[in-house]
């Protein structure tokens, strides 16, 4: 039956060829993919039980202890985590929000559109290492941002931005003479928020021409009516922009999420984890802990941790867009 | 899902109507003010860094409102300094990697693409989803297998390091895959009444007509190459300097002479030219990308 079923003429002249030929196509692609993505992805959840060091021959398996030092209090661990979750939060909403105002605002009959969109998006496909060098020069003692500051009669950070480690929630309870605050109270640190405002000034531009081709596709009469019913245009603004865009919004949330939980490269550059390990991120600390101090397995514990909360936020965006898909 | 071929054309489509002259005045104003402030907030570190790169160390550091955006006695001392630092080199070294990159992907991407949307083969759907939830994974998650793996092979401190974890990728996969599917089915049809098999149909049909989407595509590895740092930080030791490319010659310049700052304006300048005019000249497919993926190589 089988052999005859075959036998009948296919519908596709090519549906036979295309089983081989479709993998033929696909091999270089997948040599690729699988040496250097398929593979290290199930290569970390091995190393991460194991202790692995570069320099050591000896590779005994451990266990869960990799995991089990990273949740017992390891400071550095606790640190960087803490630190990438204020990255996360105060980056985030804040480019998310300002991406939508420019957007909004950039969507109307202007003069230059054309080169404020192009000023607004160069900063996102400029080398993530330069412009840290760029902001490096802009942060110091003597650069443009405290000559800015102290001109227009503002105080400058002490020590300057990028080596002050002092939290700054902890500042602003200091100032009004509450002392001591416990360390998660006490805020990102100076250093870590100079980073944090960089981060914002280079991805608002993206989500901001995201949110423009949103804000384009909301029909012209949707704002009529409401006008006609006498709308203000803050209301037209929440009650109609806002909620149409929530997809939009969504996906640029997690977007950012995702972006803000690999930050590595700025902290590289800019303050290799420091002053007093305030910029250490999750990122900088696989990197650390596997290239500096040769410990690859504990290093690929603190990777299947981050792949995890990656995980975590992309299925949690999939899972209000679907409730609102059914909605 | 816009195409690629045509970037969508932006046209004017004020969202709020007029409900009063008068206020809709000020707000264009308002608009205006704000949108140019945040233009100047865009522009005016790059043009700073553009000025200090023509600035001796000495007047570098003595700001003044005179010569914030141009030195009192411009000197391109600082790009001989970043010139003896083997600037070139990194920059050889950059372009070979993008030149790799770019034909590597545009080969190889498109094939699996095209394999994705046109053909019939078992397990195709199971790996084209394989391949795009890999998007997501961040390139650090999977640091250090990689350099174990280029280890074993013996690449590490060599172009090989630097370009074959990197032939292909799920962005321009998937870019191509849309892209197939946008392209009407006669070509191949009429191709097929021939006799041609797969492969034949593929490089004198197929491949032709996707030029559109390969330069696309091409673009993005161009800006993901020449941008790239985790990896070539990591595979490429401090003890082969001729190996650097731009990101990582100019940070681990930084690391040696942290108050350079002419000379590491200069290296910046140097790298940013390129993707500067790049963009310029493709900034249509950049924006465009970006509003209908929202992914960044």
């Amino acid at each position: 039956m089988v052999s005859l079923a075959r036998a009948r003429r296919p519908r596709n002249p090519l549906a036979a060829e295309d089983n081989v030929a479709g993998w033929v196509f696909l091999l270089p692609a997948m040599i690729i993919f699988v040496l250097f993505i398929f593979g290290p992805i199930l290569y970390i959840f091995w190393l991460s039980f194991h202790q692995w060091s570069l320099i050591e021959p000896a590779k005994p398996f451990v266990g869960l202890d990799n995991y089990r030092t990273l949740f017992s209090g390891d400071a550095d661990f606790n640190l960087a985590l803490r630190n990438t979750i204020w990255f996360a939060l105060g980056v985030v909403p804040t480019q998310t929000a300002l991406g939508l105002l420019l957007a909004v605002l950039a969507n109307r009959k202007l003069r230059g559109k054309t080169f404020f969109r192009t000023a607004f998006y160069f900063p996102s496909i400029s080398s993530s290492v330069v412009i840290s060098i760029i902001f490096l020069w802009l942060y110091s003692a003597r650069g443009l941002i405290n000559y800015v500051l102290i001109q227009l009669g503002f105080p400058t950070p002490r020590p300057p931005w990028l080596s002050n480690p002092r939290g700054i929630i902890d500042m602003g309870l200091g100032a009004v003479g509450i002392e001591n605050v416990s360390v998660w109270l006490a805020g990102p640190s100076v250093a870590l928020l100079s980073i944090m405002m960089m981060n914002i000034w280079t991805t608002m531009g993206t989500m901001m021409i995201i949110f423009l081709a949103g804000v384009q596709d909301i029909p012209n009469d949707v704002y009529e009516a409401a006008s006609l019913d006498g709308a203000s245009r803050r209301s037209q603004f929440f009650d109609i922009t806002v909620p149409l865009l929530r997809p939009v919004i969504l996906f640029v949330l997690t977007l950012g999420f995702i972006g803000t939980f690999q930050v590595f490269d700025q902290i590289f550059v800019m303050t290799s984890g420091g002053p007093a390990k305030t910029t250490i991120t999750l990122a900088y600390l696989v990197f650390q802990e596997g290239f500096g101090n040769f410990s690859m397995g504990y290093a690929s514990a603190i990777a299947v941790v981050l792949f995890f909360i990656i995980l975590m936020i992309y299925l949690v965006q999939r899972r209000i867009v679907g409730e609102t898909a059914v909605r | 899902m816009a195409t690629i071929t045509q970037p969508r054309t932006q046209t004017d489509t004020p969202a709020q109507v007029s409900s009063g002259s008068g206020l809709d005045a000020t707000l264009r104003v308002v608009a205006y003010a704000v949108l140019v402030f945040v233009a100047l907030l865009m522009f005016v570190p790059f043009a700073f860094s553009v000025a200090t790169s023509l600035k001796t160390n000495q007047e570098a550091i003595r700001l003044s409102f005179s010569n914030m955006f141009w030195p009192s006695n411009p000197t391109f001392d600082a790009y001989r300094v970043a010139f003896e630092a083997n600037v070139a080199r990194w920059f050889f070294n950059s372009a070979l990697v993008a030149a790799i990159w770019i034909l590597g992907r545009a080969l190889f991407d498109t094939m699996a693409g095209y394999a994705f949307a046109r053909m019939q083969f078992p397990g195709r759907n199971l790996v084209f989803l394989l391949v795009i939830s890999t998007m997501m994974i961040p390139g650090i998650v999977t640091i250090i297998p990689k350099f174990i793996l280029l280890q074993e092979f013996g690449l590490l401190n060599t172009y090989g390091a630097l370009t074959l974890p990197f032939l292909a990728d799920a962005f321009g996969i998937f870019l191509m895959k849309q892209f197939f599917e946008s392209i009407p089915v006669e070509l191949e049809e009429a191709a097929r009444i021939d006799g041609a098999s797969r492969y034949r149909m593929f490089a004198q049909i197929i491949l032709p007509n996707a030029m559109p989407a390969v330069t696309a595509l091409a673009i993005f590895s161009f800006q993901g190459s020449w941008n790239a740092f985790l990896e070539p930080l990591i595979f490429i030791s401090g003890s082969s300097p001729n190996l650097f490319t731009l990101p990582v010659g100019l940070a681990n310049f930084r690391q040696a002479y942290y108050t350079e700052w002419p000379t590491l304006m200069a290296m910046s300048v140097i790298t940013t030219v390129p993707l500067a005019v790049f963009f310029l000249i493709f900034q249509r497919y950049f924006v465009e990308s970006s509003a209908s993926s929202g992914i960044k190589g």
